[in-house]
């Protein structure tokens, strides 16, 4: 299969890369650049895991074609602090606890962090709705939307 | 070192957990993430049929495809074609069907492995697929369990001749007491098939390492030291050159608690080429695949006096079996059989379960196991008896329900709860609940027929958690045992080494564990290294299913502490030139009774152990203490839950309003932690009754086994929850701890299903089919209607 040359930076690293045109993102950077922070929950669009940011809004990276990404910068999870400094949206999940098993969090963390840049001040219903694209198995959502009320506190959202 | 003024202890605080860190930057080690040099992928045929004969197969043309490195069905496989274990076999007379990794000539389910492609990547491995020639002959399928028994049927397993895979027994004399009842309420209920769903899809790599003949496999597993065993035994391959590591793993909630196919092709494959071998699940593959859990129909009658005092219960199940018997499949429903009569007094109770094959995916273990079923049919009868008699459901409960000054109390099904206390958790729940407001106003809402109706839902449920008494589980015939291990080490640095048996994937294991050793043996949590999950750094242990982790193994993790104590205050007075009698240790400090000043650090004793220079005579170098315990016991959380729920009679549409949990699961050792466990079990008990369930059309075709058409709950489909508790220590436990891993799951679906029951009573509604969705609840509404 032939493969087309893309250029994309992740996590502030910039990557030249042939692909094959059929290659989705998150294939992309978990197979080809070893980026596996982000992962894959389901094949039908439904789970968010795979949520990151491209050029700053959140897309579910398994439902973007890694040539779509040509000439983009994308976040995940392993660029959103330098480990030293925690984003708030990170230290509030932990706070909180907003995960347990954590295989829904990179995308959720992800998708709260661009919930959070659309309306800093989401109220409870507001957060629900805006997550409704991530599934998880595990907290039963209550403590991710204490997450979430708590980053936007930390974020200096007006309460 | 002077700390010796008494510090907290690190028991029963809602630490932050140590697991955070790294998931929460994606520095996680999921098995899909392992990318071994050389490693091939494995992708797989799966039958589009739920029963035919394959009279044709040919994987050769597969074999052309580029990067195909090899193709196998079942013939080609030969001997390495493992037969996947059953290790339950709950009756003498059981019908253990054969159960190949690679179905040789007849398919039963859909889904069923039919070959396997191997390639240098996967997309290739898959593209290969298409390119096997396989011709099937459809036969007759069944699904409905009642028709898969009545005669004529069709057996799954021709040679069996029949589709009852096992009858089971227990207990006697309901008919005695029926005959001396005012009041007999018999109802139906159907606990519908579900399927985990763990959001980490399943993973297994395997590999030939190096120096020796070991092959190490990486699994998304609950259990990796029980499935280090079943490969072996799978497999042929000798158990000490098996290494099992289950790395980060994402959820399990009972489905990946099993020895599936996939393992054991995986690992066979890795062998026979000598090269990694790996595989990932679809989404679509996992919910085929997986094993589903529920899938009951249950026949349960009570029997009372008129003024409500239960005399005995009569429960006859047909439980879906599925097309195969995996792990645990066929005890499945034994795990709930005692649990029927629940918090509840009465003279008699019987017990019948009949085993069914279908041409279904196979069931077994989904969080509660069998217990959620028997809550589910005795919390519903509870409500119907309490409408019968014109009771409140509430009074009703009380009537019957053990008192906090019984216990120990043995109930009619041979348990005995050690402790208990339902009056103190239904009074906390109904603080929190407003339960006198909300009936208030249901009246008004009744009285003025508003198109909105309210209910109240009840479930004072129990549960039985720490699988378990070695001896019980022989006299079940369960085929292992159910004890627990851990080691700890305190090694040269001062640092501690907590080895367990268990094997978390999301509950916070590294933290709790910590907090209870800390507590011991005075050393910080964050000192403290919990290893897991490994049967090459952690050799025993039966792994972390059935809310045992804490219940069996943190007893090994106290036993454990305490014996490396022991062992250290030996030394320590060697040391300090005193009889290990006049240590006191406080905070990991010995010192001399009655003076402060002469003292010794437990790490300056693991110093002392490991250079082994001046040891009394007798005491072997090095500072650990290890405990392997099988419990005494089974301990039983309990709790009262409440939900007040809206249902538009209009739309059929339910809303779960407000959800009171008061759990009671003895002593905490990290209430942060346990609230997460009750919220996500919640979840999960909720879903059953308000959004999940698996179908299957007449051919045996799911109807809904994907994630965009089986219904996992999002964000916006479940309220916040109000959670409280009381703590009743359980005594038969050393630390006074019960479980929490499946309590909410196993309460919440009565609870629920109890309240769009009651909302919609006066209209004549009797039985809500589970799941409740608009559509079925509308039906239900007109269905009364007309019946009225
Ligand atoms: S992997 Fe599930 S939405 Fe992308
Ligand atoms: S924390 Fe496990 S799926 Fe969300």
């Amino acid at each position: 299969m032939h493969h087309i040359p893309i250029t994309v930076t992740v996590d502030g690293m910039t990557y030249e890369r042939e692909v094959e045109p059929r290659a989705l993102l998150v294939h992309f950077l978990r197979n080809d650049l070893g980026r596996v922070g982000t992962v894959i929950g389901c094949d039908t669009s439904n789970c968010g895991a795979c949520t990151v940011l491209l050029n700053g809004r959140s897309v579910k990276s398994c439902s973007v074609l890694a040539v779509q990404a040509d000439g983009t910068s994308i976040t995940t999870i392993q660029g959103l602090s330098d480990g030293n400094e925690w984003h708030p949206v990170q230290t509030a999940f932990k706070e909180c606890h907003g995960l347990q098993c954590g295989y829904c969090t990179p995308g959720m963390v992800m998708s709260a962090v661009d919930l959070l840049s659309e309306n800093p001040n989401p109220s409870e219903a507001e957060i629900r709705e805006g997550l409704e694209g991530n599934l998880c198995r595990c907290t039963g959502y209550h403590n991710i939307v204490r997450s979430v009320e708590m980053a936007a506190e930390l974020m200096g959202g007006a309460k | 070192m002077t700390a010796t003024t008494e510090t907290p202890s690190a028991l029963g605080r809602p630490i932050k957990r140590k697991e955070d860190a790294r998931l929460l930057h994606g520095q996680t080690n999921w098995t899909d993430n392992i990318q071994l040099p050389g490693t091939v992928h494995m992708a797989i045929l799966r039958s589009p049929y739920a029963h035919a004969k394959i009279t044709k197969l040919d994987v050769s043309p597969a074999k052309n495809h580029a990067n195909v490195v090899n193709a196998f069905g079942a013939a080609e496989l030969g001997d390495l074609n493992g037969s996947i274990p059953c290790v339950w076999p709950v009756t003498d007379d059981i019908v253990m069907p054969a159960f190949p990794a690679l179905a040789p000539d007849t398919v039963r389910q859909v889904g069923d492995c039919v070959a396997v492609v191997l390639a240098t990547n996967p997309q290739s491995a898959v593209d290969a697929l298409e390119d096997i020639v396989v011709q099937y002959e459809p036969l007759p399928v069944v699904i409905d369990m009642e028709k898969a028994i009545a005669p004529g049927a069709t057996p799954v397993h021709a040679d069996a001749g029949t589709n009852v895979c096992y009858v089971y027994n227990l207990g006697g004399g309901y008919e005695e007491v029926k005959a001396k009842a005012d009041v007999v309420v018999k109802r139906r209920f159907i606990n519908q098939r579900l399927i985990p769903a763990f959001m980490e899809p399943r993973s297994v790599v395997a590999a030939p390492m190096g120096m020796s003949d070991e092959i190490t496999v990486w699994s998304a597993t609950q259990i990796p030291h029980v499935l280090r065993v079943l490969l072996a035994l799978v497999t042929g391959i000798p158990e000490n050159n098996l290494r099992v590591v289950a790395p980060d793993v994402g959820g399990g909630f009972g489905g990946k608690l099993q020895c599936y196919r996939e393992e054991v092709l995986v690992v066979n494959l890795a062998r026979k080429l000598g090269r990694p071998v790996k595989w990932t699940e679809t989404r679509s593959e996992d919910m085929l695949a997986t094993h589903h859990g529920r899938d009951q129909i249950q026949d349960i009658e009570i029997a009372a006096t008129k003024d409500g005092k239960l005399l005995g219960l009569n429960v006859e199940l047909i439980a879906n079996m599925g097309a195969y018997l995996q792990i645990i499949t066929p005890g499945i429903p034994l795990l709930g059989m005692f649990m029927y009569p629940a918090i509840y007094k009465m003279e008699a109770y019987n017990f019948k379960c009949t085993g069914v094959f279908t041409n279904t995916t196979p069931t077994d273990a989904y969080r509660g196991a069998g217990r959620p079923e028997a809550t589910y049919a005795i919390e519903r009868i509870i409500d119907e008896l309490a409408a019968e008699l014109g009771m409140d459901p509430l009074a009703l409960r009380e009537k019957n329900w053990i008192k906090h000054e019984e216990f120990p109390y043995t109930t009619v099904s041979g348990l005995t709860y050690d402790t208990g206390n339902y009056e103190a958790a239904t009074a906390k729940a109904l603080d929190l609940f407003g339960y006198d407001e909300l009936r208030a106003e249901q009246k008004r809402r009744r009285d003025s027929n508003e198109p909105v109706q309210l209910g109240i839902g009840i479930s004072t449920f129990t549960e039985m958690c720490g699988l378990a008494p070695s001896r019980t589980l022989g006299a079940l015939k369960y085929v292992a045992g159910g004890w627990e291990h851990c080691t700890i080490r305190v090694l040269p640095t001062g640092k501690v080494e907590l080895i367990t048996g268990t094997s978390p994937h999301g509950q916070g294991h590294e933290t709790a564990w910590s907090q209870i050793a800390s507590s011991i043996l005075g050393v910080p949590v964050e000192d403290i290294e919990v290893v897991h999950s490994d049967t090459g750094r952690a050799p025993y242990g039966m792994d972390t299913y059935g809310s045992r982790s804490l219940a069996v193994g943190g007893r090994a993790i106290k036993l454990a502490a305490e014996r490396l104590i022991e062992k250290a205050r030996v030394i320590a007075a060697h040391q300090l030139e005193c009889s290990p009698a006049d240590l006191e240790f406080v905070n990991g400090v010995f010192q001399v009774k009655g003076d402060a000043s002469k003292q010794q650090p437990l790490g300056a004793v693991a110093f002392e152990a490991f250079t082994a220079h001046n040891l009394p005579d007798g005491v072997e170098p090095t500072l650990q203490g290890e405990a392997t315990v099988d419990p005494d016991d089974f301990s039983y959380p309990h709790g009262t839950h409440l939900a007040a729920i809206e249902v538009d009679t209009e739309t059929g549409k339910v809303r779960v309003r407000t959800y009171v949990a008061v759990d009671d699961v003895g002593i905490q050792v990290n209430p942060m932690i346990v609230e997460g466990q009750v919220h996500g079990g919640l979840a999960q008990g909720i879903a059953q009754a308000l959004y999940e369930g698996a179908f299957y059309d007449e051919d045996g075709q799911p109807l809904n086994a994907t994630l965009s058409t089986y219904l996992i709950p999002a964000a916006p489909d479940l309220p916040s929850f109000i959670t409280g508790q009381t703590v009743t220590p359980s005594t038969t436990h050393p630390l006074g701890t019960k479980g929490v891993g499946e309590a909410g799951t196993i309460a919440s679906t009565p609870a629920i299903i109890n309240g769009v029951v009651d909302a919609l009573r006066h209209l004549g509604v009797t039985e809500v089919a589970m799941p409740a969705t608009p559509m079925t609840v509308w039906k239900t509404i007109q269905a009364a209607k007309g019946g009225k």
